[in-house]
């Protein structure tokens, strides 16, 4: 309802947002102070001066640097992935006609209702058949393509390539896979990147997985977070330095994305 | 432009594209190796773009369901591998074991307490958002920001907020002389904590689904509705909510299938050693009761007949929401 919003309006979303915003600061001023004065309660509510002393001692306690590069080798190459794979397809169930091409699709957009927890068990497996537990790849293999980035890009697709423009293409000789090479992967790429996007934080926030997969001393940024918290003597002034430290990258993510991910997650609403 | 360039084109064109695929009465000629070269790239190319992701789905998405069942009716256990065939005899060890009805229950509680509010504060939260606000961009933006915390951190920093000694939950509480609750050992309570933590991370998410939603509506709608007399919370029960049921459906269905398997939030949320969800597993879960199972105790035969059966208390659940929704949705056209 396109309306002037009042007073009322303003602050309750400005509730909200500092409702939103109260525990990353929580997180921070906890992990600023010193262990004694986090243990007892609320502290002061200005940041402490000891945040790098609490760092550092995340970087003695748990292999911090190594969680980081395998948790962005991770979800970068995860993501690289799915986009390149589910474009393709998503392209082929867009625009090209094929015999069984409707079925398919119903049955991928069918097993997006299954839950990826139902499969660790066999992936467990699998993993230990290739002797790849313990290493990142086995991380990274159940992740490679998602039903859910089919159905996105076919979503985007349908609408932004027109018929004709490939038509055309074909008829001044273009191979199919050059049509789809300079006609339908630039129109694609403003859903690629917000695939990207949402596959990479889906990979980095992914915690089940990894805790059985990886060991101690190769985790991935949620599994140090976890080892972090579970010392017998809880210490929260490094635990919540830990989880401000590992929350920063995904800030910066969305300091600078943070336009196309609310964009993506509105488009996909609208159409899915 | 484009549009008339491409309609004085299609007749000029035309007649070559048709005689690439000859009929025999057409043209008596075998076609050029050139033109069954094209054919073939026309029919194959659609399998071959969509091949290599069914051939990675079937390993990483499809084997591993059907597997499940299978390992589900084995002894197996995490080190020695495949055992005898046992039928359903999982599923019975599961189901006898006291804590599996506990950690259902302990699952659902945590669920209804976090989708329902849920729902309500994002659909109120979308109508704010859907005026002509100054700084639009920045308030979604805003309100989006929970949903980068992962998890773990979002478990890490609520298991805190929520402290039963010194938590600032507490703090708050005793400063308006209400007494501390014990967030982490009561049961209810415990649930209350977890589904915090879950409405804080997703509603400004859905928020946003349901604002997209909410532009959609068209405004002619709007002003009929006004034209009729129709104040603006009239309006927005009547014109609004209609019209966004469907992607109510998608909201629910998906936060369904999502919030039923919830694990990171409840496992990190427990203080003690042994990360079961608390001593008396009072909020415990389901997908926790998998991990439990096989990574654990390391009988993988019993952790994938508990998976089985969290499988099909979603698919149970989704469709009771389908239903309920689609009930209220018929009573609400009868209302029309």
């Amino acid at each position: 309802m396109s309306r002037r919003p009042g007073f009322l309006v303003y602050g309750l979303l400005l509730a909200f947002v500092l409702g939103s915003a109260a525990p990353l600061y929580w997180s921070f001023l906890l992990g600023s102070h010193t262990a004694q004065v986090a243990a007892q309660g609320v502290p002061p509510l200005l940041p402490g001066g000891h945040f790098l002393d609490n760092a550092q001692r995340v970087l003695d306690t748990v292999p911090f640097w190594k969680a980081l590069g395998n948790s962005l080798l991770v979800s970068s190459v995860t993501a690289a992935s799915v986009v390149f794979f589910c474009t393709l397809a998503g392209y082929a169930f867009a625009k090209l006609r094929f015999r069984g091409s409707v079925p398919l699709l119903v049955f991928v957009v069918a097993t997006m209702a299954v839950p990826t927890q139902l499969g660790v068990v066999p992936m467990f497996i699998l993993m230990s058949e290739f002797g790849w537990t313990g290493s990142i790849w086995a991380v990274m293999v159940p992740w490679l393509v998602t039903a859910f980035g089919v159905f996105f890009m076919r979503q985007y697709l349908v609408d932004a390539v027109p018929d004709e423009l490939i038509e055309a293409a074909r008829i001044d000789g273009c191979s199919q896979i050059r049509v789809f090479w300079h006609v339908a992967a630039p129109a694609a790429r403003p859903a690629a990147a917000v695939l990207w996007l949402f596959t990479f934080m889906q990979v980095w926030t992914d915690f089940f997985w990894p805790l059985i997969a990886l060991p101690h001393e190769n985790p991935t940024i949620q599994v140090a977070l976890n080892q972090l918290q579970s010392g017998f003597f809880k210490d929260y002034s490094l635990v919540l330095a830990g989880t401000t430290l590992a929350t920063i990258p995904l800030l910066v993510l969305f300091v600078v994305a943070g336009r196309q991910l609310v964009s993506g997650i509105m488009q996909g609403a609208v159409k899915g | 432009m484009k549009i008339d360039g491409g309609d004085t084109d299609t007749p000029r064109v035309s007649p070559p594209s048709a005689s690439s695929t000859p009929t025999p009465a057409d043209v008596p000629v075998r076609p050029t190796l050139r033109q069954r070269l094209a054919a073939w790239d026309v029919r194959l190319s659609p399998y071959l773009y969509i091949s290599p992701f069914f051939i990675l789905f079937a390993l990483v998405g499809l084997f591993p369901l059907a597997y499940t069942a299978y390992v589900s009716v084995h002894d197996w256990s995490l080190l020695g591998g495949q055992g005898d065939f046992v039928g359903l005899q999982n599923y019975r060890e599961v189901l006898e074991n006291p804590y599996f009805v506990k950690q259902l229950v302990n699952t659902i509680s945590i669920f209804l307490l976090s989708s329902l509010p849920q729902v309500v504060i994002a659909v109120t939260l979308a109508a704010l958002l859907d005026s002509q606000l100054r700084g639009r961009t920045w308030w979604r933006m805003s309100v989006l920001l929970p949903f980068v915390v992962s998890p773990v951190a979002v478990a890490i920093i609520f298991g805190s907020v929520f402290g039963d000694r010194y938590g600032l939950v507490n703090e708050l509480l005793g400063a308006i002389g209400i007494d501390a609750i014990p967030w982490h050992t009561d049961r209810f309570a415990s649930h209350v904590a977890i589904a915090t933590m879950v409405n804080w991370r997703w509603t400004g998410y859905n928020a946003l689904i349901f604002l997209a939603a909410m532009q959609a509506v068209p405004r002619d709608l709007y002003e009929s509705a006004e034209l009729d007399g129709a104040g603006r919370v009239r309006q927005f029960l009547s014109v609004t909510l209609p019209m966004i049921r469907p992607v109510m459906v998608f909201v629910i269905i998906t936060s369904t299938i999502g919030g039923l398997q919830i694990f990171a939030e409840p496992r990190l949320f427990d203080e003690t050693t042994a990360r079961n969800g608390g001593p008396d597993r009072q909020f415990g879960t389901i997908t926790m009761l998998v991990y439990d199972f096989g990574w654990q105790l390391r009988d993988l035969g019993r952790a994938s007949a508990t998976a089985w059966m969290l499988f099909i208390l979603i698919c149970v659940f989704a469709l009771l929401n389908y239903y309920v929704i689609r009930r209220i949705g018929l009573l609400g056209g009868d209302d029309r």
